[in-house]
């Protein structure tokens, strides 16, 4: 029974991940990444996954923070942030985010105050769906797992 | 190993450019990006490769690892970082006469500065990400560089 599970969650697995290709949220670099893990390093994308979202709240914050200042639009800075969120963004395979990371950083080129806000929005919203997502998948993967874990008495 | 007596003072062996033990050494590469998951990331993608690696925060720090005579087969290097980017930390290296294979690893940005860091000294510049494969072409180059004073005879170091 419990072998059955394994492999209904790794099908829901694969679903969740063929659903997040097609709205374009990741691409084929989370694969890449998923190819690093094996037996020696059993928990690599649980934690580089977590690397990535503990960087990127950091940059999320650097960058409300840089708005936040009404006189001066720190353009420098901001584009070492957005470069930053661009590389890992497109490292994990979060393509949706860094596409908005684009526009950001184009809008914090020419001044545009208003355009580096509403893409901040638009940057936080990609963000936490991804997160969301994330989570999900990293979940099912752990009750995966443990159901793979468990073995028939019979089978050996 | 048989002793020869041909007087070329390291004990008979035959003198091919760098001797054998040497050829047989891991590569090694350090990683320079202020982002923690690229570190980690691209660890794991040289550690995968059989190749040794350290990792750097920004320009300045690899400066300093380089000054204090550490020695790399590769650098992998990003383009914006705080304290010293990367064109100005490639330009210090080459001033220092660092002769190791240094490669942009940046995201997408603009030809102006893609060509900016290139002349600053890179001899190869890739935009993230950084793949495996794009790797193992990387460590081919290296493998196969030119011994500086025989520049004629390309000898695989493998």
């Amino acid at each position: 029974m419990l072998g059955l599970d394994a492999e209904r969650l790794r099908s829901d697995m694969n679903r969740l991940l063929a659903f997040l290709f097609h709205q374009g949220v990741l691409d084929e670099q989370f694969l890449q990444l998923q190819q690093l893990q094996d037996e020696t390093s059993p928990n690599f994308v649980y934690e580089v996954v977590n690397i990535y979202f503990h960087e990127s709240e950091k940059l999320l914050r650097n960058l409300r923070g840089l708005l936040s200042d009404r006189e001066f639009l720190d353009h420098k800075k901001m584009g070492i942030h957005l470069n930053q969120f661009m590389g890992s963004s497109s490292s994990i395979g979060a393509k949706r985010v860094r596409n908005v990371c684009v526009v950001f950083r184009a809008a914090s080129e020419q001044t545009n105050r208003a355009g580096c806000l509403r893409a901040l929005e638009l940057l936080e919203h990609e963000y936490w769906y991804l997160k969301n997502k994330l989570h999900e998948f990293l979940q099912i993967e752990q009750q995966r797992v443990m159901a793979a874990g468990v073995r028939y008495p019979i089978q050996d | 190993m048989k002793n020869n007596v041909n007087g070329n003072g390291n004990g008979g062996r035959a003198t091919a450019p760098g001797n054998v033990e040497s050829q047989k050494k891991k590569l090694t590469a350090l990683v320079v990006d202020n982002d923690n998951f690229i570190r980690m990331l691209h660890k794991v993608l040289l550690n995968n490769l059989n190749v040794e690696s350290q990792v750097v925060e920004n320009g300045k720090e690899a400066v300093d690892l380089c000054l204090s005579g550490a020695v790399f087969d590769l650098i992998l290097i990003c383009m914006k970082m705080p304290v010293m980017d990367g064109p100005d930390a490639t330009r210090a290296l080459r001033t220092m006469g660092v002769r190791s294979m240094i490669v942009g690893v940046t995201a997408y940005s603009k030809r102006s500065e893609k060509q900016e860091f290139m002349d600053a000294g890179l001899d190869d510049y890739h935009e993230k990400p950084l793949t495996a494969v794009k790797l193992i072409s990387l460590l081919r180059d290296l493998r196969w560089k030119p011994i500086k004073h025989q520049r004629e005879n390309y000898v695989m170091l493998d």
